[in-house]
């Protein structure tokens, strides 16, 4: 089977097997995976970025955040239904984005992380600014009543399930098609050796630039999914936590993989969720983790598998 | 009270947290300079000097005074040996990689301040200052007579706040006399200026490193030691003063020491006069948004030179 | 037809001008070596040509026409192709990841005839960085030639290979000459005396001497300053 049939067969297969576990799993393990699948989403956008392309940005929860605040103010201040709202939050997302590449692409390396983390403080102090209208940090409620879909009830925890399904899995297929193509290769080439793929006739600050843009735009679909389909819009989902979070699942599950995202959020979701019922203190268990991959295991459990025993693994 | 004394009732709180800000900068910066890496814990040190300045004055019975003075000597001790350790640990091991370090120090940053939650609580607490008279400040005015001097209700400073600004000042001019004419300053900045040559001259680069490490958190637990019989200690107060210290070095320019301390006085001062007349949200959304701006616009801050 | 020329190139590094109003002209099809003690400018001036390097002063003409203000990745689209100095490979990639990002094409069968020209084509399934140094120098020539450039510039191309890699690099310059306009910066006078249709000689930024091999070898004041006994 050739490379890009693999890979699509490596995808779809996944896609299989959470569409059966729908059906499988009791019934707080399946919420727990559609949370999941949502929050995979973010980190695949934010692996198109960092995994692929080099770009180390500590400020990506102002694209998630413009997602979730693009859906859950259309909606609930200017009523409209879920899916034009979606396309709110997706566009407010992209011009975010847009205006952030255009700006921080004049920096690299330290000054481009440090650029992101502030342009994403920024964006949550601007959040809790305007309270008055966000809600700041109490966030607002978007009632169950408003969130259904030609006629599908997204708070039933199954169509909830299979909603989040489908937004991981055309975040995961277009990044897994997106990758086998010419244009995939060129971020591998511009993370591997920027100068290098300069030098070979590629424009590398469109590339950056669409990048960004890209990555952007998939971290705001997965949060106007995780509002419309957890009913909820809050400030905290701009803070850097959430900054640091998509780093932390992409580099433990395994950076520049496609399912590596999914893997990393699987398993930081059910450490927290595990420790949490220890102590208040369970971001102790994310900062342990991230020492420890920092020095042992920078490229994480997808990238040790692909190492090792599945080179071909994309 | 009016606008007059009202402004520089503004600008003397502020110098009191420039002087405290140019403390913890100055360690962020020190650390950048010597060894080309960003402590993203930094303001966790911050944290663990006010933490420790605490339990420090919990345990010593007697006069706050006393405490105090063992908090003063205790408290950077401590954070500067928990930085040490951070650098034998993680930092050597990683090669002080710009990326690698950052994603390691973040990790860092959640385990101190997660361990301060477990160990010391979520509730903040106050430390009582060794001593604390209220002083009166005189304000002119034109009157029937000519200037005259009165003193208008509400304008006053404690003994203790312009001790801070006092001792800070102090603690600042001793590491520039340190740093320019001792010969433990020539060797940080022969290793912060060339780094093979530094090492070819057998100054030992490895150790200096965690010594600057750990001198850079000393600093910053020093600040704290000084601000938490003002502010109170809290395992979320890390936050503020590394967003602000980031703020004053980038503006003042990565590794130089004088755009810092400049930087901090322009930053503190601002800070406090801003957040007087403007909600502290607005002004921090200002102060975000311009270090961003500057780092696009002027990589080199407003002191630094820039790079070849 | 003239390929390549420079009208008055400049660029000056602080207080120091390292390259001094060079006026150069390159016919089409012509082997040509840049040559010169360390330091006299080679690099940067075809730093310059290529684009990596932005010219204080002066122009770039490529194919009669002025690509001063035009970023590298679009001089190399034009036809130019780059190889560095310090050998500047995808180590963590394949040879055969490398050369399909060179020929923007990722058949297997046209990756390994480019792979082929170098010897290298048993090989294309490795990891760059496993190889040694004048394998990964061979990577990248082969990558310079598989972009089928118009003019190839190559920066000591041979530095760091064995002395068959040395002839298997000279048999492939001679298949190139002809189609292919050659610009080379080389320390090793046999391979420039072996390749060379014409030689410049660059002396602290400004041109020495220009002409053919024999006449170079006979200049008494390239002999001075640089050859020794060739």
């Amino acid at each position: 089977m050739s490379l890009n049939a693999r890979s699509l067969a490596l995808h779809l297969g996944l896609v299989a097997v959470l569409f059966a576990l729908c059906f499988l799993l009791p019934t707080y393990h399946q919420g727990n995976l559609a949370r999941i699948m949502v929050l995979a989403t973010y980190a695949v956008g934010y692996n198109v970025l960092f995994g692929y392309t080099g770009l180390l940005s500590l400020g990506h929860a102002m694209f998630f955040a413009a997602g979730m605040y693009g859906l859950g103010l259309a909606m609930q201040l200017g009523g409209l239904s879920p899916v034009p709202a979606f396309a709110v939050g997706l566009l407010s997302a992209a011009a975010l984005s847009a205006i952030v590449a255009l700006l921080a692409l004049r920096t690299i390396g330290v000054a481009f992380m440090i650029v992101t983390l502030m342009f994403s403080q920024a964006a949550f102090l601007t959040a809790l600014y305007f309270g008055a209208w966000t809600g700041g940090d109490e966030g607002f409620v978007i009632a169950q009543a408003s969130r259904q879909i030609a006629g599908y009830d997204l708070t039933n925890p199954t169509v909830r399930y299979l909603a989040a399904l489908a937004v991981f899995s055309v975040a995961l297929l277009m990044t897994g098609r997106m990758m086998q193509a010419s244009f995939g290769h060129v971020l591998i080439g511009v993370r591997e050796n920027e100068e290098r793929t300069q030098m070979l006739g590629y424009d590398v600050y469109r590339h950056k630039l669409l990048a960004v843009i890209i990555s952007g735009t998939l971290s705001g679909a997965a949060g106007a999914a995780y509002a419309l389909l957890f009913g909820y819009v809050g400030a905290t989902f701009a803070s850097v936590q959430y900054s640091i979070f998509p780093l932390l699942w992409v580099l433990l599950g395994g950076a520049g993989t496609t399912i590596g995202p999914l893997i990393g959020v699987i398993f930081m979701f059910y450490l927290i969720d595990y420790s949490s019922g220890l102590t208040s203190a369970y971001m102790l268990i994310a900062g342990v983790v991230l020492v420890l991959l920092t020095l042992y295991a920078r490229t994480g459990l997808m990238g040790e598998v692909r190492k090792r025993w599945v080179p071909w693994l994309p | 009270m009016e606008f007059g004394p009202h402004l520089l009732l503004a600008v003397l709180e502020g110098a009191v947290g420039a002087a405290v800000l140019a403390l913890t900068a100055l360690g962020l910066s020190l650390v950048f300079g010597v060894m080309r890496v960003v402590n993203v814990a930094h303001g966790e040190f911050f944290m663990v000097g006010a933490v420790v300045a605490w339990f420090v004055a919990d345990t010593i019975a007697g006069h706050p005074a006393v405490g105090f003075v063992a908090a003063l000597i205790v408290a950077p001790l401590v954070a500067g040996l928990i930085a040490v350790l951070v650098d034998k640990l993680v930092l050597k091991q990683v090669a002080y990689d710009p990326e690698a370090t950052i994603v390691g120090t973040i990790g860092v940053l959640y385990i101190l301040q997660q361990t301060a939650l477990m160990t010391y609580g979520p509730e903040p607490r106050p430390v009582e200052a060794p001593f604390s008279h209220r002083i009166a400040l005189p304000w002119f005015e034109w009157g029937e007579n000519g200037l005259a001097m009165f003193y208008p209700w509400g304008l006053s400073i404690t003994s203790y706040k312009l001790f801070v600004i006092f001792a800070a000042a102090t603690v600042l001019v001793a590491f520039w006399l340190v740093m320019s004419r001792t010969r433990y300053g020539l060797i940080m900045r022969a290793t912060q200026l060339d780094r093979e040559t530094a090492l070819a001259f057998g100054i030992p680069v490895q150790r200096v490193y965690s010594i600057v490490f750990g001198l850079g958190a000393g600093l910053a637990a020093l600040a704290a030691v000084l601000i938490v019989p003002i502010q109170q200690a809290y395992y979320l107060m890390g936050a503020e003063p590394l967003l602000l210290s980031f703020i004053v070095v980038i503006i003042g320019g990565l590794g130089s020491v004088r755009g810092t301390v400049v930087a901090a006085l322009m930053i503190g001062m601002s800070d406090g006069v801003i957040s007087v007349f403007l909600s502290p949200t607005l002004s921090k959304i200002i102060a975000t948004l311009l270090v961003a701006l500057v780092l696009v616009f002027r990589p080199q801050g407003l002191f630094g030179t820039k790079a070849a | 037809m003239t390929l390549l020329e420079t009208k008055e190139l400049t660029r000056i590094y602080g207080g120091l001008t390292a390259v001094n109003h060079v006026g150069f002209k390159l016919p089409q099809g012509e082997v040509h070596a840049l040559i010169g003690p360390n330091g006299a400018g080679k690099s940067t001036f075809v730093g310059m040509v290529s684009g990596r390097i932005p010219a204080s002063s002066g122009e770039v003409w490529f194919e009669g026409r002025n690509v001063t203000d035009l970023p590298a990745h679009r001089r190399i689209r034009l036809g130019m192709a780059y190889t560095f100095q310090i050998t500047a490979v995808y180590e963590r990639l394949s040879l055969a990841d490398n050369i399909a990002l060179a020929l923007r094409d990722r058949t297997r069968a046209q990756i390994l005839v480019a792979l082929d020209r170098v010897g290298l084509a048993d090989r294309a399934d490795q990891i760059t960085g496993d190889l040694s140094y004048g394998h990964q120098r061979l990577l990248e020539i082969a990558m310079g030639v598989a972009q089928s450039p118009r003019l190839l510039i190559l920066d000591e191309p041979t530095q760091g290979l064995a002395e068959s890699e040395i002839e298997g690099f000279n048999t492939l310059i001679r298949t190139l000459a002809g189609q292919t306009t050659i610009l080379l910066i080389e320390h090793n006078m046999s391979v420039v005396m072996a390749l060379a249709d014409r030689i410049t000689v660059l002396e602290t930024g400004e041109i020495l001497a220009s002409g053919t091999p024999d006449e170079i070898h006979a200049n008494a004041a390239v002999q001075e300053a640089y050859l020794g006994t060739g």
